[in-house]
């Protein structure tokens, strides 16, 4: 249990089941009036956005949340597989938890998750990868404008927006947090 | 002492203060100092104290000065620290400063208009400039708006003030709907709170449901509160008795009884209106800080 004092922002709390984090914190206290705790925050499954005040007598519920860190180990064909690099413990989730970010996964890669109640809710991959480029329309050459796009694919067919002087078999930096490209690693 | 204040911060502070003493000074007014360490401090129900080894830190210095004017003081003001405990916030420091004010014969209306032409004449000494912007809004200190809180709530809460006082929600609608639309563009005297609220100030004879008692606003910050003087040593002592046994009821610290202060109002207290302003606040405002750590040490 947490006591009104205890709200910050930052701090993570349960309300009716949920997780919500505090985003925005507030102490008031109206003249010769009671202390009072304005709190903005999101429901960290969600993303939905609430106000709520608290009362210096109210006690609010502490969510059992762990935050971790496991490795990409491999696709059982149906879930992504994870495990703890030290206990070797594993944990399965479901591709729409990842979404797109499914393609960025590569085999070894640390992720840091945020369990609530034992249910992943929050996956961060590396912030950036780097990825083969298997198709796309030769490269212009000479042409190293960014700010012009192309489609290219990735080697787990997964399309990605490049610049034209690209080219197939380039190694490329991808920013996971948005899917977009990022920089040319290196040439073919 | 993690975040100091910048030094213009404290120059603009000393140069405020400077104008705040000339003002009071050349409107007649005799500067005092009273205890920091007092026996008891004012019996309210939501202000804690911070106790020291033979008494508590003052809360605020309204019963000394009071019991001054009891002794015959007719003008005072004193600028100093005082403290409260578990107030921490943007607008809030355990250890603040209060600029605190009474003038005898002074109806509390009168009080508001002497505040509103000290703070705007301090102001412009002090930063050379009118209006001011705070935070992206511009506010004139010349532009003064008087509202009762009952007009307030009706307004911006969209009940009644005495609904709200009886359901429990003021508090709440005061900080959420009401102050953030008080003093957007200058001054706002919040006027006339409900009498359950009325603190140590006397009830209205125009109006008894509401108090002499007003606040004062700029852009959704309180700045200062304000009674027309409870000078009824009887009434006094019921409504300590009765903040004192709220206390009791909650759990919270107990006070022990204001003896000196009521022995003093049972002489007797000539009318009089006094106020207390919150000086970080104030500058706050002229140094255009979000947090009051921007304006003290």
């Amino acid at each position: 249990m947490f006591s009104a004092s205890d709200l910050k922002k930052g701090l993570k709390i349960e309300i009716d089941g949920a997780p919500w984090v505090i985003t925005e914190f507030e102490f008031c206290k109206p003249g010769k009036g009671t202390a009072l705790y304005r709190c903005r925050m999101k429901n960290m499954i969600t993303g939905i956005g609430m106000e709520k005040t608290y009362r210096p007598t109210d006690k609010i519920d502490e969510p059992n949340i762990e935050e971790r860190e496991l490795d990409y180990s491999y696709f059982d064909g149906h879930n992504y597989v994870f495990s703890d690099a030290t206990t070797f413990e594993e944990v399965v989730v479901a591709p729409d938890k990842l979404g797109d970010r499914a393609y960025f996964l590569l085999e070894n890669s640390t992720c840091n998750f945020v369990i609530f109640n034992g249910e992943p809710i929050e996956i961060t991959l590396p912030t950036f990868i780097e990825k083969e480029i298997v198709e796309t329309e030769p490269g212009a050459r000479g042409n190293t404008a960014t700010n012009v796009m192309k489609p290219a694919k990735l080697d787990n067919g997964f399309e990605i927006q490049v610049p034209l002087f690209i080219n197939q078999g380039d190694i490329v930096k991808i920013d996971t947090r948005t899917g977009a490209y990022a920089e040319r690693v290196s040439k073919a | 002492m993690s975040h100091l204040p910048t030094i213009d911060n404290l120059a603009l502070r000393s140069r405020f203060l400077h104008a705040v003493r000339d003002y009071f000074y050349r409107h007649g007014f005799l500067e005092v100092e009273t205890p920091v360490v007092i026996p008891a401090p004012a019996p309210e129900e939501y202000i804690e104290s911070i106790g020291a080894e033979t008494g508590f830190l003052r809360t605020s210095p309204e019963l000394a000065m009071k019991e001054l004017v009891c002794a015959g003081a007719e003008k005072i003001f004193q600028i100093g620290s005082a403290f409260r405990a578990e107030e921490r916030g943007r607008k809030h420091r355990e250890e603040f400063t209060i600029l605190e004010y009474y003038a005898v014969g002074w109806d509390y209306r009168e009080l508001a208009d002497f505040t509103a032409k000290m703070f705007a004449s301090a102001a412009i000494t002090a930063t050379g400039r009118a209006p001011l912007t705070y935070q992206g809004n511009t506010i004139d200190l010349s532009y003064v708006e008087y509202v009762t809180v009952d007009e307030a709530f009706q307004k911006y809460a969209g009940v009644s003030a005495f609904a709200a006082d009886a359901d429990g929600s003021f508090d709440e609608r005061m900080v959420t709907k009401v102050e953030p639309n008080l003093g957007r563009h200058g001054l706002t005297f919040l006027m006339d709170y409900p009498a359950a609220r009325a603190s140590l100030s006397r009830l209205s004879k125009r109006d008894p449901r509401v108090a002499e008692r007003w606040e004062i606003y700029a852009s959704g910050i309180e700045l200062g509160n304000a009674f027309g003087e409870l000078t009824d040593a009887n009434e006094q002592k019921q409504r300590f008795d009765a903040a004192l046994q709220f206390r009791a009821e909650q759990g919270m610290k107990p006070y022990p009884e204001a003896t000196d202060f009521l022995e003093a109002l049972r002489k007797g207290m000539p009318e009089c209106s006094g106020c207390a302003l919150g000086v970080d606040r104030l500058v706050m405002l002229l140094a255009d800080a979000y947090s009051i750590d921007e304006v003290r040490i």
